[in-house]
């Protein structure tokens, strides 16, 4: 059933709705465990729309089959979405910094607190991203060390390829995730693929991640998928950054997810001006690509890619 | 006067990004002035102009105490300006959340890092900034309280406000709070407008600089003392909210003394001309801030009103 979350007028003979999708089973029994899906807080991210549709297909493939409550979100930032506006269009605001809102507060707080609202008391929450335009990730969950141990064992059920576990950080406490996760309601932020695209194999392996993620809460009573087990990093030092030596046009030369030894070459940044080659960007260390550049144009500085270094990835070295 | 460029890096078909700035006298780094850091700051620019030719002037008349450095950067972000782009053309971010920078990181923190090394070695920073909505102000010195800042002060600027307000999360990467906890003084100066210029509000800020400057023994400086400033803080201010959208037609000025129960502004719907809401104050006080678009969406703090002291 299609419900509204919230709306607000806005000027010009328009309403700004936020709605979604609540599957339920026929008969309730009030007990019912609550997935909550949601994605689009940054209108130029549209990995997750794939992923609420392919989502809400299956369910309805085999309805017999669910237990719980799914709520699907698809467009927490409908403007955004609507004009390829990655924060909200005319506040020229980032949304994941508004939470956890205000019922009294303007526009933007007021909708972030709306959806705080409505997603509390979620059994588990996905906050999909989709990285930005400028870099493609791999398949994975970013979970805030304060949170660890209650999402970390979540996460692992997801089918995501990574979950990296970084350090609080002030200016994250603003967002959807933290709101919810210092709320009680655990909540996993998915970061995967790219700005502006579909990759289609991300959106059904998270979804694959989703279905086993439901079956172990009793949310879903379908086969077992088998789902893969993610390498999980802690320690900062794990991560290797490449950031551009030099401004100019990136040409990448290797794979996402690829094993890499240090010197191996990563890419290019070009001056097709002169046709000359300004820098050779190579691997620092050993390691496995999980973030790599995908908009060509960088400044100096601009990030080109995350390595993920040998001694972290563990048996997943080997077995690549 | 010595210009010098404070940051650099290459562009690929663009001239190359350039941070520059106008040190005047010699001796310890006393006050350092910043300008526009966002592309749409354009009255913040021009305020920073009028100051560095003021300064000439100063300068080549013998006005400036020995011992003491003046550093203005009028602008930190000519790339973005050149473009009327309000962050960093390439990935839309936003140098005044990138304090205290990083050299080894993303292009906005290389740039904030590379101003800071330089900026941060002033015992006064001053920077012309702008509000994340749009709309005119009183003009004010704005301090976060950090616990290092110092409302006395503040005062000496002569501006009719001090605006004290708390340290939200999203505030320790910028500029101000970033040169507070490297203990530089630091002080935020808000005039009437940001995207256009106030000639009027610019004098006024050009004259509060120029008589804290002297106060501070840095310069002789004798226009008149300004204000007796009143230093609020920023929650105590009433702010007046449209409950509806619609176009947003003022009846006040920013600066005007209002009474209790008196019409503001009014809300008309946007196709049929009615008046759909009117908006009262609350209080007696004074017009401090002003929503500057004509349309308006409903729950948006479009006044924020000082109540008048008895
Ligand atoms: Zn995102």
């Amino acid at each position: 059933m299609i419900e509204t979350v919230t709306s607000i007028a806005l000027p010009v003979d328009e309403a700004l709705r936020i709605r979604k999708n609540r599957i339920a089973p026929e008969q309730m029994t009030g007990a019912e465990k609550r997935i909550s899906i949601v994605t689009g807080i940054h209108g130029d991210e549209l990995e997750g729309q794939y992923v609420c549709f392919e989502l809400a297909r299956r369910i309805r493939q085999q309805a017999e089959k669910l237990k719980g409550i799914v709520d699907i979100y698809p467009a927490l930032n409908p403007l955004g979405i609507d004009s390829i506006t990655r924060g909200i269009p005319a506040f020229d605001l980032d949304m994941n910094r508004l939470f956890p809102g205000c019922q009294d507060g303007n526009m933007t707080e007021y909708l972030a607190a709306q959806i705080v609202q409505d997603l509390s008391g979620s059994t588990v929450a996905l906050d999909i991203h989709a990285s930005n335009i400028y870099l493609t990730e791999i398949p994975q969950i970013r979970v805030n060390e304060l949170h660890e141990r209650e999402l970390v064992p979540l996460a692992a059920q997801t089918n995501v390829d990574f979950i990296w576990v970084h350090g609080a950080n002030t200016v994250l406490e603003s967002t959807l995730a933290y709101s919810l996760n210092s709320t009680g309601t655990p909540t996993l932020v998915v970061e995967m693929g790219v700005g502006m695209r579909i990759t289609r194999s991300y959106g059904d392996q998270l979804v694959d991640g989703i279905f086993h993620l439901m079956k172990k809460l009793g949310i879903w009573d379908g086969e077992e998928i088998p789902v893969r087990e993610p390498i999980i990093s802690k320690d900062p030092d794990d991560v290797a950054y490449l950031n551009a030596a030099t401004g100019g046009i990136f040409v990448p030369v290797v794979r996402h997810w690829e094993r890499l030894q240090k010197g191996d070459l990563i890419g290019r940044i070009i001056d097709p001006l002169s046709g000359t080659v300004l820098n050779e960007v190579t691997a620092p260390v050993d390691g496995i690509l999980f973030t790599i550049r995908e908009y060509p144009v960088v400044d100096e500085g601009s990030l080109i890619g995350r390595l993920l270094r040998r001694k972290a990835c563990g048996d997943h070295w080997e077995e690549r | 006067m010595k210009k010098v460029i404070v940051y650099e890096i290459k562009g690929l078909y663009r001239d190359n990004f350039r941070v520059t700035g106008y040190e005047f006298g010699e001796g310890k780094e006393s006050v350092c002035i910043v300008g526009s850091m966002r592309g749409n700051e354009v009255q913040q620019l021009y305020c920073c102009s009028s100051l560095v030719r003021k300064l000439k002037q100063m300068e080549a008349e013998g006005k400036l105490e020995k011992g003491h450095k003046i550093l203005v950067i009028p602008c930190a972000n000519p790339y973005s300006m050149n473009t009327q782009k309000r962050f960093w053309p390439v990935d839309n971010t936003d140098i005044n959340r990138m304090f205290p920078g990083y050299h080894l990181g993303e292009t906005t923190q290389r740039i904030a890092d590379g101003v800071f090394q330089v900026i941060s070695k002033y015992r006064f920073g001053i920077q012309f900034t702008s509000f994340y909505m749009p709309g005119e102000f009183m003009p004010h010195v704005r301090m976060m309280s950090t616990g290092f800042e110092d409302t006395e002060t503040a005062k000496q600027f002569g501006m009719p406000y001090v605006v004290l307000r708390k340290v939200r999360p999203y505030d320790t990467t910028t500029l101000n709070y970033n040169w507070q906890i490297w203990e530089t003084q630091a002080f935020s100066m808000y005039t009437n407008t940001t995207t256009r210029v106030d000639k009027k509000s610019a004098k006024e800020a050009i004259r509060g600089i120029l008589t804290f400057l002297h106060k501070q023994g840095v310069l002789e400086y004798h226009g008149h003392d300004g204000y007796l400033s009143q230093v609020v803080w920023d929650v105590d201010m009433i702010s007046v909210r449209t409950a509806r959208a619609g176009l947003f037609d003022p009846l006040v000025e920013v600066g005007a003394e209002v009474e209790q129960g008196q019409t503001l502004a009014r809300i008309l719907d946007a196709y049929e001309g009615e008046v759909i809401d009117e908006l009262t104050s609350p209080v007696d006080g004074t017009v401090f801030f002003m929503h500057g678009e004509p349309l308006t969406y409903s729950n948006t703090a479009v006044f924020k009103l000082v109540v008048r002291e008895e």
